[in-house]
């Protein structure tokens, strides 16, 4: 793995997007040009208070929004002019989603949630693989109502790297969980990161996570207010906050 | 929330039309019926005899309790329609000539009345008169005693003995080969040797007269004339017949609302628990701000207030104007001169109660649940629902499922109260459906097995008295014909134990290919050598077994009183009748060989001529064609048919498309948040419909078989309401009927699930990331 991040890859490449959107008679300018580039197996932390813009950038990046204006591409392949289908099955082979509340499938078990995706993948993992990468192999057959927030989040991590995803988009995994339990969830982002060399955005609203990131892109009202490296990345086990 | 309330109020307006439309039709016939009665001062017992002189009248109105009399002088004629080749039968009745009518009144539609003492006038039926276009000024012709007579028609009118008018011996009105016609006494007398005689009478009685004592009375009387036995209005062709339907309508104006008005209650219910979940906080909020149970809960009354009163509304409006349209329908048939229609305002006080009640429990039931809640609880997210492995998982099929179908399995498992009701609310409009076609194929049932089976003739000759066996010769000797059965027919009064009952005895031939009485497995009975076999229905009437004796009481000629056994029971769908073979009831009668007509096979291209010659035989008092009269009774059912049919299906598909769009639609909501994560992560469009509705089409191929086992008992059960001696409705259900039941089904959950795919087209993939529940 090369040191220096902006010699790898380009996986993502977004040029002045902006995206507007109406609620009710105001028109909200939730992105105001983005220049942003994001490169082949780093984690990176979108940070910044709500209404930055982070989340919408993130689903602009994971193909569920589209851009108002701009330009975004990944891997070379225009996004911004996809049509549903195709940003289905860029979002199907691709991509790997991790949300704040876990959106689990409650009448499925873990494997099972896992599996759901596996099954509608080219080149999966098993399902027992992925929860293994994530430290529940033991609880398999359980279903989302039977386990803790922080088990349900790490599920979730497994079902988004099942799929073999090239990108891992994670909206406030910590969000709904105490601190310790989130360190845990961390632990499972950072490892998958590191063994598997998937792109890893991260967003949250609080700095002491940002330390564990390669870069922290910092947003502000819908624009990039700073950007910066962290020489040393923290381990997710020395977080605090 | 809108398309629901929608699909809700549909329901509830099928429940109210159908009640309203079929109470009112009801209503609407009593009232006429009972002014057209009153006005046209129809009578109350009717008798006729052979003849009896006209001073006999004064004896008859010296009976106690006798209110009115009118002797009449009434006969059977041929009738020769320029125009019109087949046969034509007609019943001729004597208006007097000096003083008013004084009873059953005619009602006049165009034209006159005739005029006293005129030779060749004659007042027509509308109904023949219509069938056959025949209008004031034309002409028209009669074979009476063999003599063709010219008659004038100078009016067009109704009767109230007639209002339903089908010939004797038949068993569905046919308008344009039976009339009825009026005509002054004296022409008529003069015509058929009645002069100063007559053979029909009609009484109307005091108020708190017995009516037992009277027609006794009139019968002892008559007696010595030849009298046939009098009887009451209650008996009276007509008036029984009218009586029977509106019977009929009456049970479907309660069977069908309550199904309707249940389901929607069922619906209410449903939709509105799932309203109130998702408003659980808001109702903490009102309560913790001090509003009590009861005003929560009048909120949510209020708003089902507003469904169901627009559902009463447009019920009330719809069915009033399908009321009147099956007012008309009914008009076709029961020919009235006029219809009062009638929309009793408790009727729409009942309706709209009845609905009112079933929505407001409906809702209080799910809003007593949340408003149960301490406004801290309700202020958390619901607990999530406990799945399970189900059951074909456990037994090994597991790995046959793929994700999606196990999550559209264990839904179902895991609400099967929920599932279960869904499942029932669609089989309910299976079963209204197939109920809406069962009546067709029970009356062309019915109709096969008499004209097909048992009666096969192509014509039947009635003579007009009974006639020795020698006249089967001439008709025998007529070109074209093949073959000659003959019968005897004679008006008895049976007698078992306590119970008696009015009916004719036919005498038939054993072995006959043209006349065959039927036993239960519809198989051709051998007549014995004595005994008679009773209609299945008549026997359990007079509460009868074979091996039982059977007193019969011969209602002419010299009135024999015998003992007969009761032979066998045979299965008949239209009257009730005794059969014996046509010797043994000559000997019962104790005279030689005598018929009362014959039932005749001919060759096609023959006929023609045949209905020329039979006009022209003195003795042949009428004929009927069975083919045609078949066909034009199918052509005249099939509006009815027809409407009971499209109201049938379309209310049907009503409750299908509610039942299924809601539970879709509550489906949708509940898991919207699963489907489109399930969409963020790759899922398409097609796969995500796929659970959704997977789960549907599952519930309405379950449904299916069930909606026949429901269709099957409502079928069942009115079959079992139209049980009369008129006609019994035979259990009779095609193909054809299950497979348009399940089509409707089908075609409305399809229906139903292009709506929620559209739906599911437009789900908010970026709020879902966000929510929690």
């Amino acid at each position: 793995m090369n040191n220096k991040i902006s010699d790898r890859e380009v996986v993502f490449h977004a040029r002045g997007v902006t995206k507007v959107y109406q609620m009710g008679e105001v028109a909200v300018h939730a992105l105001r040009g983005i220049d942003l580039d994001l490169y082949a197996g780093e984690l990176v932390v979108l940070l910044g208070p709500s209404g930055s813009g982070k989340s919408t950038l993130l689903n602009i990046l994971g193909g569920l929004d589209t851009a108002t204006s701009g330009q975004v591409s990944y891997h070379g392949r225009e996004l911004t002019r996809a049509d549903d289908r195709e940003l289905t099955e860029y979002r199907r082979h691709h991509v790997g989603f991790v949300f704040q509340f876990y959106n689990l499938i409650p009448s499925l078990t873990a494997r099972e949630n896992v599996a759901a995706v596996t099954e509608i993948a080219r080149q999966p993992m098993t399902p027992e693989a992925a929860l293994e990468v994530v430290g529940l192999g033991h609880r398999l057959d359980h279903f989302p109502s039977q386990l803790s927030g922080g088990e349900q989040q790490r599920i979730a991590i497994a079902r988004a790297i099942a799929k073999n995803p090239a990108v891992l988009l994670c909206d406030e995994p910590t969000g709904a969980l105490d601190s310790a339990t989130g360190i845990v969830v961390l632990e499972a982002l950072e490892r998958v990161n590191r063994e598997l060399g998937t792109t890893t955005v991260l967003i949250t609203h609080n700095a002491g996570i940002a330390e564990m990131a390669d870069r922290v892109i910092h947003l502000a009202d819908g624009a990039i207010a700073e950007v910066h490296l962290n020489p040393v990345k923290k381990r997710a086990r020395e977080l605090s906050w | 929330m809108r398309g629901q309330a929608l699909a809700i109020a549909a329901v509830i307006v099928s429940g109210v039309t159908t009640m309203v439309m079929f109470l009112s039709t009801y209503d609407s016939l009593l009232h006429t019926r009972e002014s057209y009665y009153r006005e046209n001062r129809f009578a109350e017992v009717f008798a006729s005899l052979k003849r009896a002189p006209d001073q006999l009248a004064a004896r008859i109105e010296a009976i106690p309790g006798v209110e009115r009399v009118e002797t009449r002088v009434a006969a059977a004629v041929n009738l020769d329609i320029p125009g019109f080749n087949e046969p034509v039968i007609g019943k001729l009745i004597s208006l007097p000539d000096t003083g008013e009518v004084q009873l059953n009144l005619l009602y006049l539609r165009r034209g006159r009345f005739i005029e006293p003492y005129s030779d060749d006038e004659v007042m027509l039926s509308e109904t023949f008169a219509n069938a056959h276009r025949l209008l004031p000024g034309d002409t028209l012709h009669a074979i009476i005693k063999g003599k063709r007579k010219a008659l004038t028609i100078v009016g067009i009118v109704l009767s109230p003995e007639y209002v339903y008018q089908i010939a004797p011996g038949a068993f569905f009105p046919d308008f344009k080969r039976y009339g009825v016609m009026w005509m002054g006494r004296t022409a008529l007398a003069s015509a058929y040797e009645m002069e100063g005689a007559f053979n029909d009478v009609a009484l109307t009685l005091n108020r708190g007269a017995s009516l037992g004592t009277v027609i006794d009375r009139l019968d002892e009387l008559l007696a010595r004339y030849g009298g046939y036995g009098a009887y009451a209005r209650e008996d009276q062709f007509s008036h029984r017949f009218l009586s029977e339907e509106m019977r009929q309508l009456r049970t479907m104006a309660t069977v069908f609302p309550l199904i309707f008005i249940g389901v929607a209650a069922f619906l209410l219910n449903v939709v509105l628990n799932r309203l109130i979940n998702t408003q659980r906080d808001q109702i903490a909020i009102l309560k913790a701000f001090g509003y009590s149970n009861a005003a929560v809960g009048l909120h949510y009354v209020k708003l089902v207030l507003l469904i169901v009163l627009l559902g009463v509304a447009a019920g009330v409006a719809l069915g009033v104007y399908w009321g009147k349209e099956l007012s008309l329908i009914y008009m076709e048939f029961y020919r009235f001169p006029y219809l009062h229609y009638l929309l009793r305002p408790t009727v729409v006080l009942v309706a709209a109660g009845i609905t009112f009640l079933a929505a407001v429990s409906g809702t209080l039931f799910a809003v007593r649940q949340a408003a149960a809640l301490s406004p801290a609880e309700a202020m958390r997210p619901e607990s999530p629902v406990l799945y399970r492995v189900t059951l074909p998982e456990r037994l090994g099929l597991q790995r046959f499922f793929t994700q999606p179908t196990k999550m559209i399995v264990r839904h179902i498992e895991r609400r099967p109260v929920k599932s279960l009701l869904s499942v029932i609310g669609i089989a309910l409009a299976g079963g209204i459906m197939m109920v809406g076609n069962f009546q067709e194929d029970a009356i062309r049932y019915m109709v096969e097995v008499q004209f097909s089976l048992s009666k096969r003739d192509d014509l039947s000759v009635r003579f007009i008295e009974p006639t020795a066996r020698r006249a089967l010769h001439e008709l025998q000797a007529l070109p074209g014909v093949r073959h000659v059965e003959a019968y005897r027919t004679v008006p008895v009064r049976m007698r078992f134990e306590h119970r008696s009952y009015r009916t004719a005895l036919e005498g038939v031939e054993q072995g006959g290919e043209l006349m065959r009485v039927l036993d239960s497995r519809l198989v051709p009975i051998e007549l014995p050598a004595e005994g008679v076999v009773l209609t299945d229905h008549l026997a359990a009437i007079l509460g009868v077994q074979p091996g039982d004796m059977l007193t019969i009481e011969v209602l002419e000629e010299s009135q024999p009183v015998r003992q007969v056994p009761v032979a066998a029971l045979s299965k008949q769908y239209l009257g009730v009748w005794g059969y014996m073979r046509i010797d043994a009831l000559n000997r019962l009668m104790r005279e030689g060989e005598v018929i009362s007509g014959a039932y005749l096979a001919v060759d096609p291209p023959a006929r023609e001529s045949i209905y020329a010659e039979l006009k022209e035989i003195p003795r042949v008092a009428g004929t009927v064609v069975r083919k045609t009269a078949i066909r034009s009774f199918y052509d005249t059912m099939a509006e009815t048919v027809l409407f009971f049919s499209f109201i049938a299906n379309m209310l049907g598909a009503t409750i299908a498309v509610g039942v299924v769009y809601n539970t879709a639609r509550i489906a949708l909501s509940e898991r919207g948040r699963e489907l489109a994560s399930l969409r963020v992560l790759g899922f398409t469009h097609g796969e995500i419909a796929y659970i959704l509705l997977g789960e549907l089409a599952l519930l309405t191929l379950v449904a299916i078989p069930l909606g026949f086992l429901v269709g099957e008992g409502l079928c069942a059960f009115l079959a079992s309401q139209f049980r009369t001696d008129l006609y019994r409705v035979p259990l009779v259900l095609e193909p054809d009927t299950y497979a348009n039941a399940a089509a409707v089904l089908l075609l409305s959950a399809c229906a139903s699930g292009a709506v929620i795919w559209n739906k599911l087209g437009r789900l908010d993939l970026v709020a879902v990331l966000k929510t929690r529940e």
